[in-house]
């Protein structure tokens, strides 16, 4: 049987790598989802780039937009092709409005991110 | 202290013994989540999955009898719960509608041009499906939540009692089991529900009406020339049909037919209008279908889908009106696993905790069932199809203006939006002051070319 590709089944939007999905000081009313590929958080102070993390699969990212009225606070491009779904802040708190249980998995990947963080403090500080 | 006991009597502890009928998203959606919550307070439950389908297999033996549209917001919800739809399993990516008219067609597209609706089937595909590329919906969603420790096993209910306060199942050819627990998820279509409408506990089914699936294949060339990454949705008068949609899926196409008892003088009705016709391809036949269903649907939801050890999720206790049944099995699974893991499983625990978020689906229905009435109306009015037409047009052709009545059509057909928010859209002064603007607009331009 010929193989044939999948690609009419992909959802969400797909981005060419280097591409930027979230630009940093712009206002945002979104989270997003990383449905296939890599994606990579970064900050620029100055004229510098500083990564902060590298996301895979099935995480997501601009998840701070959904709860506080600030701008993203990092950007965000692709690694490679990344497919990313869009999650409208409106949908997603009208959801957790009639189902909170559904803000469980956001919670703990935050929780996750804090650990990580208390880490990083940890390390730095006993550097100094 | 008769109270507590009589609540500790109804909580599930470590080791109580949960059966779900049915292996559809209502039975998987209720123990994936079910099981996720209960590891969560370190809750060790043992749960079993009976289903008689099989998922893998061609045709009606794995079919669950459904159009198979995955709507944007479920796919956005499913996605932050951390089940991702994988294109092994969306057949195609929806990223517009495509409504026609007798007066012409206009594509609606979808608002951040992200395709965010999966076009799936609910088992392996139609009879004698020629490729098996893709896996089923049903099929993946039961792997899911066979992931997380549910045993899923083959078997047709036969009989249900109450022994010592316990329910027991007896599945054909099989022992009795007794359970602390039953997720009733067994759909309208099948004839598990009269075993619990028979025990006179309270639990009536659902009215259902009548509608008409059917499968062409195009192959993926065709469909791609032809129909695209769009869904058609169709506003024509013909009497009784209340909603039809063609979906283009991986190689195959579905058409679907909603209304009140949809029979096959209205299905040819509707296959040989030009409006159908000019979206397929030039050599089709409306007769050539390679599998076809006239399942029920859920048109009323159960007064009391609910019983002492018992919960019934889905469409055998409620749905959404023509929209959006899988969504509406997600949020009935979510209700009831709520009360089952935190308040307990009696008729009162579901009555206090599940069935308010049922109950606002049936209420949201009945909002719906005002919005159908309004379109049938407008169906039959040619000019005010002429008006919509020419509404959506301007919407979609200009950037910057404000896109009312394309909002509304997609909330409507995607099933995004709950039938409330579409109602308050619909009867905005800024809406209904454009439409009055298009219509009398469109009645000078039909007087203009008459002259």
């Amino acid at each position: 049987m010929k193989k044939k590709s999948k690609d009419s089944g992909y959802l969400g939007n797909t981005y060419k790598d280097g591409e930027y999905i979230v630009r940093q000081g712009e206002p945002g009313n979104c989270m997003y989802e990383i449905q296939g590929g890599k994606v990579v958080v970064f900050r620029s102070e100055g004229a510098d780039e500083i990564q902060l993390a590298e996301l895979p699969k099935g995480e997501f990212f601009g998840e701070m937009a959904i709860f506080e009225h600030g701008v993203r606070s990092a950007s965000v491009r692709a690694v490679g092709e990344a497919r990313v779904l869009t999650i409208d802040k409106k949908i997603l708190l009208r959801r957790i409005t009639q189902d909170p249980t559904l803000a469980f998995r956001i919670l703990e990947k935050m929780s996750h991110r804090i650990r990580e963080l208390d880490t990083e403090i940890a390390k730095l500080k006993s550097t100094v | 202290m008769n109270n507590s006991n009589t609540t500790e009597k109804y909580k599930l502890k470590d080791g109580s013994r949960v059966a779900v009928i049915g292996g559809g998203p209502s039975g998987t959606f209720f123990s994936y989540f079910l099981l996720n919550m209960a590891e969560r307070i370190d809750l060790k439950l043992h749960v079993d999955i009976y289903d008689s389908r099989d998922f893998s297999s061609d045709g009606p033996p794995g079919c669950n009898m459904c159009g198979g549209i995955i709507s944007e917001s479920l796919v956005q919800t499913l996605a932050t719960e951390g089940i991702d739809l994988p294109p092994t399993v969306v057949q195609r990516g929806i990223e517009s509608y495509m409504l026609h008219m007798d007066a012409g067609s206009v594509q609606i597209k979808t608002p951040t041009q992200e395709k965010r609706i999966g076009a799936i089937y609910r088992g392996a595909g139609p009879r004698g499906i020629k490729e098996t590329q893709w896996e089923s919906f049903d099929g993946y969603l039961l792997g899911l939540a066979k992931d997380k420790g549910a045993h899923v096993i083959k078997g047709r209910l036969e009989k249900v009692i109450w022994k010592n306060g316990l329910p027991e199942i007896q599945m054909k050819g099989g022992t009795p089991l007794t359970y602390d627990l039953l997720g009733i998820a067994a759909g309208v279509n099948t004839s598990a529900l009269k075993l619990f409408e028979d025990l006179k506990q309270g639990y009536t089914p659902p009215k259902t009406t009548k509608t008409f699936i059917c499968e062409y294949y195009f192959g993926r060339e065709t469909i791609e020339k032809t129909l695209g990454n769009s869904m058609h949705t169709f506003l024509l008068d013909l009497p009784r049909l209340e909603f039809a949609a063609i979906i283009p899926k991986g190689d195959y196409v579905t058409t679907c037919m909603l209304g009140k008892d949809i029979d096959k003088d209205l299905v040819q009705a509707f296959l040989t209008r030009p409006e159908v016709k000019r979206c397929m391809p030039k050599d089709w036949k409306w007769d050539e279908y390679v599998c076809q269903c006239m399942p029920r649907m859920n048109t009323k939801g159960s007064s009391q889908p609910f019983m002492d050890r018992t919960i019934f999720i889905g469409d055998c206790a409620v749905s959404r009106l023509y929209k959006d049944g899988i969504g509406a099995a997600y949020r009935t699974a979510k209700a009831a696993v709520s009360a089952v893991v935190f308040e307990g499983v009696s008729a009162e625990s579901f009555k206090e905790f599940s069935w308010p978020a049922y109950k606002k689906l049936e209420k949201d229905n009945k909002i719906g069932k005002i919005i159908f009435f309004a379109v049938g109306l407008i169906q039959k009015i040619p000019l005010m199809r002429r008006a919509i037409l020419k509404m959506i047009t301007t919407e979609q052709n200009r950037d910057d203006h404000p896109k009312r009545m394309s909002v509304v059509l997609w909330d409507m057909f995607t099933g995004s939006a709950p039938y409330r928010t579409i109602f308050f859209r619909m009867f905005h002064p800024f809406f209904l002051a454009s439409f009055i603007w298009n219509i009398v607009s469109s009645i000078r331009i039909f007087r203009r070319r008459k002259s």
